[in-house]
């Protein structure tokens, strides 16, 4: 996984709430068997006029114009922003892959789904959770904001806003951690809980 | 100290704590075919094995078709949906996983099989990359929902890290209404805590309503865990739940299931356990209900009518509402009674077990759907419920009403196989989502409980058990 650096972008105001991940990348997209491609069919629904179905070219789709990821401005946006509990519904994991493979790098919401916020992680992009005053004047402005994963810290228009983040969450999106290499340098801490856990729950 | 449930069920499986984060060991992890081939890559391209592969069981079940499947998997017409049940197949022979193939009489809905067959025990933790893995927890398990990255984590690690999440004690006390049944239990919640609700918490479900429940609709509540923020609901297990497990294939037997007994009755909160939030709700308020819009918290009882956005509680909401009414081509202050349907759906991990489908039948009984009704389908959760439904003679029921019977799978749920809603179509769904698009491009989705779904299908709009 690539280190979390800190970057500038423009952010796209998504002014919606409760966010389903159906909405963020349809069923039909979900056949797929690899972990790559699905940023073309981010927000299929909103994003064309047409009804998206895999192996379709893109490009010659009808766009819907009000739709806010295809407005001029906001192209190359790598912040998004949204309202609350963003991410609900199922746990496919296609939804940061479609975010991510579109370009996205930070979320910013009141709050997010839990399954989703931590599928983020997974995929080295940063959920960030600021309350709704902060979001008002983050959808207000169309300033570039820097984000400071270091920092835990939000720039923009001269004003600085501070994040909370786990700290170990933070320690592996900021170093590229991969997971599973971390946990097996625990295999003798797992052998030996298994050794104990199997004696005493020995149905099992 | 006293303790809830989860932190019983989460201290028993510590194998290290950090900081911030817990490594907890997994007891069982659930496959299917949708969630999974990215994971078996990632294995396969770190060149890792399973760390414990009797851990694992596999069962395609989202893109099966639920009409002719005598061709078996080679036979699926869409050359999608079949690459990723070969895919599914092939995984588990690489690895030795043990998977319960398309046309075995046991196939189903994963969170249909892995109580049916015993793979589900209480005090187990259970995952599997599906959200409704809450469902489990009405064994007394902890179980939830993953993404395919801890999929892969949990095949190479039997692990995983894990946050505590917070305690919130859903106590629901006294007598159901008649044709009130666990689907309604959970859709009042959810439009009373909204869908955020229980979001950062696990969910324990108690009070004398829940105790009341069988195993079957505590796992229709549990299921809805999700639906309403919190990855984890879980019951308490008690003699009911002792008794579903007991004799199950993969259940143990002897003096393990005395042990195992024993273990069991331990798994309920301690008296003065913490919870950090407790509601409380009154068996008697609540009705049969049917969502309006395009999330489940949307939702009024079946005598009530839509809500107005002029009447949301702020912007956020009143935007929602109007938004969700665009979508779903219905006015405020509609009488929900005056809604058509033209599909009815009865399946979905939420209601396709057995006591789902005998409360529909003994509503259908004798009975025609309304001619209005273009579709009407029962989709059993397992080849084992539509079997035991057939010996019981609820599939003659069914088909003499107009409803079409079919094989076991997630079917019109979430419509990644053939089984959906066109445009413009409206459907009484026993699912569990409402969202735009869920069973079709541009289809509206009504949630209901299974004898609303039925009563509905007799007479063509929104309508109560008569």
């Amino acid at each position: 996984m690539q280190k979390f650096t800190t970057f500038t972008s423009i952010a796209a105001p998504l002014e919606r709430a409760n966010v389903d991940t159906d909405a963020i990348i349809p069923k039909q997209f979900l056949k797929s068997i690899k972990r790559s491609g699905f940023g073309v069919n981010l927000f299929d629904e909103w994003r064309y006029l047409d009804h998206g179905e895999v192996g379709m070219d893109n490009s010659k789709r009808p766009l819907n114009m009000n739709f806010v990821l295809n407005q001029k401005k906001y192209q190359g946006a790598k912040i998004l922003l949204v309202r609350e509990n963003f991410g609900c519904g199922s746990s496919r994991e296609h939804a940061p892959w479609a975010l991510e493979d579109y370009g996205f790098k930070a979320i910013i919401a009141p709050s997010f789904a839990d399954i989703f916020y931590n599928n983020c992680f997974k995929n080295g992009m940063l959920p960030i959770v600021q309350d709704n005053n902060v979001m008002d004047e983050l959808f207000a402005s169309t300033d570039a904001i820097t984000i400071n994963l270091d920092a835990q810290s939000i720039h923009v228009n001269n004003k600085t806003y501070l994040f909370e983040i786990d700290t170990e969450r933070k320690r592996r999106l900021l170093n590229g951690l991969d997971d599973i290499d971390l946990t097996l340098q625990y295999t003798d801490d797992i052998k030996i809980f298994e050794k104990g856990y199997f004696n005493k729950y020995s149905w099992l | 100290m006293a303790q809830t449930l989860y932190d019983k069920l989460m201290d028993a499986h510590v194998v290290r704590e950090d900081d911030s984060t817990t490594l907890i060991y997994i007891d069982r992890q659930l496959i299917h075919e949708v969630t999974s081939p990215q994971a078996f890559e990632g294995l396969t391209m770190a060149r890792r094995k399973p760390w414990r592969i009797s851990a694992n069981l596999a069962v395609p079940d989202h893109n099966v078709p639920t009409t002719n499947r005598s061709s078996g998997v080679s036979g699926i017409s869409d050359a999608i949906s079949k690459l990723q049940i070969e895919t599914l197949d092939k995984n588990c022979k690489t690895f030795g996983i043990n998977e319960i193939p398309m046309n075995d009489m046991r196939q189903g809905i994963v969170h249909v099989i892995g109580p049916e067959q015993g793979a589900t025990l209480p005090g187990m933790s259970i995952v599997c990359g599906d959200s409704h893995t809450s469902t489990h927890g009405a064994l007394g398990a902890l179980a939830f929902g993953i993404g395919t990255s801890e999929v892969e984590h949990v095949l190479a690690t039997g692990c995983l890290w894990q946050s505590k999440s917070k305690n919130l004690n859903i106590e629901v006390s006294g007598k159901l209404n008649k044709h009130v049944s666990a689907k309604d239990i959970a859709l009042y919640i959810i439009g009373q805590i909204g869908t955020a609700g229980g979001t950062g918490y696990a969910i324990e479900f108690s009070g004398s309503t829940i105790q009341d429940l069988s195993i079957e609709g505590r796992m229709t509540l549990c299921n809805m865990a999700i639906e309403a923020g919190a990855r984890v609901g879980m019951v308490a297990v008690d003699d009911k739940t002792i008794d579903y497990v007991k004799g199950r294939p993969l259940a143990p037997s002897g003096v393990k299931w005395n042990k195992a007994v024993e273990y069991w009755h331990t798994l309920h909160s301690d008296k003065d356990a913490y919870f950090d939030k407790i509601v409380h709700f009154n068996a008697q308020d609540i009705k049969p209900q049917v969502t309006w819009g395009t999330s489940p918290e949307m939702v009024v009882a079946i005598d009530g009518y839509i809500p107005n956005p002029t009447n949301a509680k702020n912007q956020t909401e009143k935007v929602s509402w109007e938004n969700a009414l665009n979508y779903i081509h219905l006015t405020a202050d509609t009488k929900i009674s005056d809604i058509k349907i033209d599909k009815v759906f009865i399946g979905s991990c939420t209601n396709s077990r057995i006591e789902d489908l005998r409360i529909a039948a003994s509503v259908l009984k004798d009975k025609k759907i309304a001619n209005n009704i273009k579709l009407a389908l029962v989709v059993p959760g397992s080849g084992l419920i539509k079997k035991q439904a057939e010996k019981e003679g609820l599939d003659k029921i069914f088909i003499n009403s107009g409803f079409e019977w079919r094989e076991a799978g997630c079917s019109m749920c979430l419509a990644m196989n053939a089984d959906k809603l066109e445009a413009g179509e409206r459907c009484a769904s026993t699912s569990n989502r409402n969202f735009e698009s869920r069973q079709g491009q541009g289809s509206f989705t009504h949630l209901v409980s299974p004898a609303i779904a039925a009563a509905s299908a007799l007479t063509g709009h929104f309508s109560k058990v008569e």
